[in-house]
């Protein structure tokens, strides 16, 4: 288990080994107080999505999940995508109105990059390598919130090295996008070097 | 026609989705280790991009403002699911190695950008080319990053060998970086700084600028 989660925050983290995420990673990266907020939204949203998805794909997806109902040859996987992007976008919603009710200053930290989650291909990627790999829930569980935790500690680091580069003078072609691809690409290969580690 | 024929030219290169949009650059970078893969996953990708937007002006004005979100996603998971299971049934190899991003197309916001700023707001034609544009555009990246890493990192084209490896008793020895995920980032950052360097306007303007030194006495 300690393996699980830390190959999912820094051997295989989503965004530098995985690109997922990555468009929301280059365009929410300006500041680094909303990086924090979108980190955490992640973190949140990737713990209980990745477990909530596993219990559905083996309960009513899997072939042999209808077996109690006498049907037990309905394969019904093809349709993990349509279930998997309404799961994702149900609880996004659900976390937005308990949070609303219950931590509205957390609420109001994260503001529009909620509901933005839903497209983040970061969770939907998540729950699909989760299927792919066939966690059991207790690692779906691990997986989820160590996935999340690792895409948060990516973006956090990149923010914090963006908020420098503002201040560096650098080729007029490179400026802003073009010097971003090159710092995750540096940042990428940093975290590589962890796969020693665990 | 000339207007139309921008809808599809436009997006190549001087409204790139990849380089100037920010849209659908997860999967860009994924799956760029080989270039037969890459192919795959742009026929994949502009097949969806060029359905979805068809299907998306289509119905335009029958989609119901608030919930038109969740009516894009849905058109786009059924198109994608339909694809992931004719690569499945039809390439089953390539479908093993694209892993989970054929499935990914769904969040891509390539297809939810395009949909969202150009289909449901112009007639069908007009988006099935801006759409085959974007498409085009989004595997002239992929295409160029492929052929780039599998040359340096194999040697070879679409397996074919181009550059004897030195194990094979050629000349060349493979960067293995290019097998490896920063190298994807590289790729495109250099060519980000290719493409601003010949379209100047595309330069984002700093948003902090130094002082010109002043010169010591």
């Amino acid at each position: 288990m300690t393996d699980l989660l830390i190959t999912a925050i820094f051997q295989e983290n989503l965004a530098l080994t995985f690109f997922l995420g990555v468009c929301t990673f280059l365009a929410v990266s300006e500041r680094l107080e909303t990086a924090f907020g979108l980190g955490l939204a992640i973190i949140v949203v990737q713990t209980i999505t990745v477990p909530v998805n596993n219990l559905i794909y083996n309960g009513f997806l899997l072939e042999g999940a209808w077996a109690w109902l006498g049907l037990p040859d309905v394969d019904l996987t093809f349709l993990r995508l349509i279930a998997f992007i309404g799961v994702i976008a149900a609880m996004v919603q659900i976390l937005e109105m308990v949070l609303d009710r219950f931590v509205p200053v957390l609420y109001r930290a994260l503001g529009i990059f909620l509901p933005l989650i839903t497209v983040n291909c970061a969770v939907l990627g998540g729950s699909l390598f989760m299927v792919e790999r066939q966690y059991d829930f207790a690692e779906s569980v691990v997986f989820g919130f160590g996935s999340g935790v690792g895409w948060a500690l990516a973006i956090v680091v990149f923010a914090a090295i963006r908020e420098r580069l503002k201040y560096s003078d650098m080729p007029a072609g490179l400026q802003g996008l073009g010097s971003a691809f090159l710092v995750t690409g540096l940042m990428s290969l940093g975290f590589s070097a962890f796969a020693g580690v665990g | 026609m000339a207007s139309n024929l921008r809808h599809v030219t436009a997006p190549l290169v001087e409204n790139n989705p990849i380089t100037l949009q920010i849209l659908g650059i997860c999967s860009a970078l994924a799956v760029t280790t080989s270039l037969s893969t890459a192919l795959v996953m742009s026929l994949a990708l502009t097949t969806v991009l060029c359905l979805a937007s068809t299907t998306i002006s289509l119905i335009r004005n029958h989609i119901p403002n608030v919930i038109r979100l969740i009516v894009q996603i849905i058109i786009i998971a059924s198109l994608v699911i339909v694809i992931d299971e004719l690569l499945q049934a039809y390439a089953f190899e390539t479908s093993r190695q694209l892993s989970i991003f054929v499935g990914l197309i769904v969040t891509n916001c390539l297809v939810m950008g395009r949909a969202e700023a150009f289909a449901m707001r112009n007639p069908v034609w007009p988006s099935v080319l801006d759409g085959l544009g974007n498409g085009l555009g989004y595997s002239l990246v992929l295409i160029i990053v492929g052929s780039i890493r599998e040359l340096l990192g194999a040697g070879s084209l679409l397996g074919y060998t181009i550059l004897t490896l030195a194990s094979e008793g050629g000349w060349f020895v493979p960067l293995s970086l290019m097998q490896l995920a920063p190298s994807a980032f590289f790729i495109i950052g250099l060519l980000i700084w290719v493409i601003r360097s010949h379209w100047v306007t595309q330069v984002e303007v700093p948003k902090f600028s130094l002082k010109p030194q002043r010169a010591r006495e």
